[in-house]
């Protein structure tokens, strides 16, 4: 009998009542639906679908576990090539990715693998494993990993699986880099998923050092040549917000995203005054970008109250370039798509508050540089939308405050740390780096990625300096 | 944690703690400043490290209670703890042994953060003149400190119940009409006290320094609240401050953006004080 055509939907929370919460939207599938999803998937011969996967999950195999009802089989496999499943399942852009290259999905929708992944990772996270601390040798080295997001504690994971003895420096009060301050409690909930997962870290024997600024506190020659470490990885992240240096930008009412998801996400501004940290949600909001971060920046104003909230993008539908279940649920939850707009003021009141937002239609034109149709404004369309709050969220770059003091790691012009893509090493010797520090803001799973190979090499680097 | 090892009230709500921080204590500099949160439903707020002392392993600071946040920290207990304090933060002054004649400016609260400078300054071998304002003389804080920096100190208040009456500008105005060469100004207070040292210092084109303080949130360059127009730049006072030159601030901008919060602070104060955390 021929598999259905159909993904097994998703359960989820009502769009009129989940835009009022900040409770998950996607509920995870249940047990049969699970074991239902897995009996779809072909388990071919040659897995297209592993491709696509930049870690390589070994697919076939775990959603042949999950057939057979062998969960505790089903996680095992995927753990061996990705450490933070119960995220992955639920962030990865997996319609570009694993999903992507499925052969299901030629004639009509690919294995649901993401949601299969998070199935597993939930399953086996509501057990509560036990978690056995690792055993070091009294002369194990010492690894210093700088940042705590996705490609820091997977390097740090690998290498403390491997016997060295880890600490993880981290700026803000809270580990988890982008997982914890960026991405919403209504996407990826905190204390039931990251706090978990860095939990069994530090259970595992990884120390994680929170309000400790890199390039401050210690630079990286210092953790090396005073505080004994013989290697360090950075995994920093891109975390300088951009502007569009438009007028009116710093009036009150305009935040970039990461203020805007720090406030509420970090800081828990949606219990203020409970919560001491104010924020500013108006009662009509334009989010600039289309970008994941634009999504959840949206959302999240329409969570805290919000009446109308507007995406602003400059390019069309095709191009937008966040998750499509994202824009898809932006979507049922009445976000105000304006494609092919672009800002080119932010108009202030007498005081010096936001009260309009004013575009310029776009037209798309020949394809640029990322092959992707240049969008170009059209004479005399200029429009105003009448907005109290503003959030920006074209992009982010690197934070300088690690690679200007650390001499001899060079960076590329936009300011990245140049690494191998292979090894993470940097043009520094014993310093290596990985994720969105090196490439630019990119996805959890390639940072991931990064912290792995980088954590290989380190572990060979360090042989290698052990026995000279 | 990080315990308060000693604490003082200065003057009638302004407050200076010595906190145990022996890693941010051995590496601040004069200039720099932490960011702590008191508790867990804390809100992260920015202070100047007042003075350090690497081998006790403490950072002073002094803070005027204004809000929640600050409200909160006043009720701290000495050798209770803090929950989080990072730190040191932003980039440190510039200091060098030929800056000639140094007058810096303290307003208010702002006498704190210029202390360690002038003592710095002071002790790099240069000419410290200090100028020190408070509304009235029972508000006026470190006055000994920064006479055991300064070649000279002259204090401004308001109402003129003690030293000069006016403004510092006013004190300002005098060491230039008595011929003083200066060669840097250095003015640390309230937003509009800068503006009006920066407005006086430029015709006469003496070079002003201004620390700035725009609302912050994580303070190390990841959220961009803390931006601030300088000359045709937006710059972020965490990473980039939070000194700058005085003379292309806005400053209009700057406070307008300090006012943000205003109706939501008034009502977290008012829930700090109904929890009885405050005074
Ligand atoms: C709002 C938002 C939504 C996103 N949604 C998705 C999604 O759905 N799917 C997806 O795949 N990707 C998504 N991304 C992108 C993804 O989160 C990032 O690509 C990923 O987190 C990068 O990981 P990282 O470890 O390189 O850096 P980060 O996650 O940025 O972590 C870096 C860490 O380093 C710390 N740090 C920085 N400087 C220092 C220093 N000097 N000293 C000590 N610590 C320091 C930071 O505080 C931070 O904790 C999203 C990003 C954002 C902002
Ligand atoms: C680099 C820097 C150094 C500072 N040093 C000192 C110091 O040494 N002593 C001192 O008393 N004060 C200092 N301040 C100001 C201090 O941070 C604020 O007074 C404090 O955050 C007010 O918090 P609150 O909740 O008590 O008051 P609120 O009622 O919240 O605010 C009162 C005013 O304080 C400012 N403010 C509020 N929240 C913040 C924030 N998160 N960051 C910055 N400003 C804020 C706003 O302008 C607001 O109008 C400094 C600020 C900066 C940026
Ligand atoms: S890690 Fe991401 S890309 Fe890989 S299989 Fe899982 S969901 Fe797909
Ligand atoms: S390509 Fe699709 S059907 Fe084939 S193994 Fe992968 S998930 Fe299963
Ligand atoms: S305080 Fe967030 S960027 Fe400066």
């Amino acid at each position: 009998m021929a598999a259905s055509m159909k993904k097994h939907p998703m359960p989820e929370q009502d769009p009129a009542v989940r835009a009022h919460n900040f409770e998950e939207v996607a509920l995870g599938y249940d047990e049969e639906t699970a074991v239902a999803e897995a009996g779809r998937c072909l388990n071919c011969k040659v897995p297209q679908c592993r491709k696509g996967c930049p870690v390589q999950v070994n697919i076939p195999a775990f959603i042949s576990k999950v057939k057979e009802r062998d969960f505790d089989g089903a996680i095992s496999i995927i753990k061996e090539s990705n450490s933070l499943p119960a995220v992955c399942g639920r962030v990865c852009p997996q319609e570009s990715q694993c999903e992507k290259h499925c052969v299901l999905g030629k004639k009509g929708e690919p294995v649901g693998i993401g949601r299969l992944e998070r199935f597993a990772a939930d399953w086996q996270m509501a057990k509560d494993e036990e978690i056995t601390p690792m055993h070091f040798a009294p002369d194990a080295q010492k690894v210093a990993v700088i940042g705590a997001g996705p490609a820091g504690l997977t390097c740090a994971g690998a290498l403390a699986r491997k016997g060295y003895r880890v600490t993880i420096f981290e700026a803000l009060h809270v580990a988890g880099g982008v997982l914890s301050y960026g991405i919403p409690e209504f996407r990826l909930p905190k204390d039931k998923v990251v706090r978990k997962e860095i939990a069994n870290l530090e259970k595992m024997g990884v120390k994680i050092e929170l309000d400790s600024v890199a390039g401050r506190l210690y630079t990286v020659d210092e953790l090396m040549q005073e505080e004994g470490f013989d290697a360090v990885f950075v995994g920093t992240g891109a975390g300088l917000p951009r502007f569009m240096g438009i007028p009116g930008e710093n009036l009150n009412g305009v935040y970039s995203a990461n203020e805007f998801l720090t406030r509420c996400n970090l800081m828990k501004a949606y219990q203020f005054p409970k919560y001491a940290t104010p924020i500013h949600v108006g009662k009509h909001v334009a989010v600039v970008g289309g970008g994941n971060v634009a999504m959840d920046a949206a959302r999240t104003a329409l969570r805290l109250g919000a009446e109308h909230v507007y995406i602003v993008y400059r390019r069309s539908m095709e191009e937008i370039p966040a998750r499509a279940e994202e824009v898809h649920h932006a979507k049922e939850e009445g976000i105000d798509f304006r494609l092919l707009n672009n800002p080119v003021e932010v108009i202030g009141d007498e005081k010096g508050w936001v009260k309009a937002l004013r575009c310029v239609r776009m037209a798309l034109g020949e394809p640029d540089a990322s092959g992707r149709r240049r969008p170009v404004p059209m004479e005399g369309s200029k429009f105003q939308l009448e907005v109290d709050t503003v959030i920006i969220a074209i992009g982010t770059g690197p934070n300088p405050i690690v690679a200007s003091t650390t001499p001899g790691m060079d960076t590329n012009k936009r300011g990245n740390i140049i690494a191998d893509e292979e090894t993470g090493a940097t043009t520094k010797e014993g310093v290596f780096a990985g994720g969105d520090i090196v490439t630019g803001a990119a996805t959890v799973i390639l940072a991931m990625g990064a912290g792995k190979k980088a954590a290989a090499a380190m572990d060979e680097y360090l042989k290698r300096k052990k026995e000279a | 944690m990080f315990r308060v090892l000693r604490k003082k009230e200065l003057s009638p709500g302004v407050f200076d703690y010595d906190v145990e921080a022996p890693r941010v204590a051995k590496k601040a500099l004069p200039g720099q400043f932490i960011v702590l949160r008191v508790n867990e439903e804390g809100e992260r707020i920015p202070l100047t490290i007042a003075d350090f002392a690497p081998e006790a392993g403490f950072v002073k600071i002094i803070f005027q209670v204004v809000g929640a946040s600050t409200a909160a920290l006043a009720a701290v207990a000495e050798g209770e703890s803090i929950l989080d304090f990072v730190g040191p933060l932003g980039q440190p002054s510039r200091i060098g042994s030929d800056m000639g004649t140094v007058v810096f400016i303290g307003g208010g609260i702002g006498v704190a953060p210029v202390y360690p400078i002038a003592r710095a300054v002071h002790e790099a071998g240069n000419k410290v003149i200090s100028i020190l304002g408070a509304k009235t003389k029972d508000i006026l804080i470190l006055e000994e400190e920064m006479r055991s920096v300064s070649d000279e100190v002259i204090v401004t208040t308001d109402d003129g119940s003690y030293g000069v009456k006016g403004f510092v500008t006013t004190a300002l105005q005098q060491l230039v009409e008595r011929g003083e060469k200066i060669h840097q100004v250095t003015a640390i207070g309230p937003g509009i006290m800068m503006k009006s040292v920066a407005d006086a210092t430029r015709p006469l084109g003496i070079k002003t320094i201004v620390s700035l303080n725009p609302i912050m949130v994580d303070g190390t360059g990841m959220c961009g609240g803390c931006r601030v127009q300088v000359g045709d730049e937006t710059k972020f006072a965490c990473v980039d401050g939070p000194e700058f030159d005085g003379h292309l601030v806005d400053f209009a901008g700057l406070m307008s953006r300090g006012r943000m919060y205003r109706e939501q602070e008034a009502e977290a104060k008012d829930h700090v004080c109904n929890i009885g955390l405050g005074r």
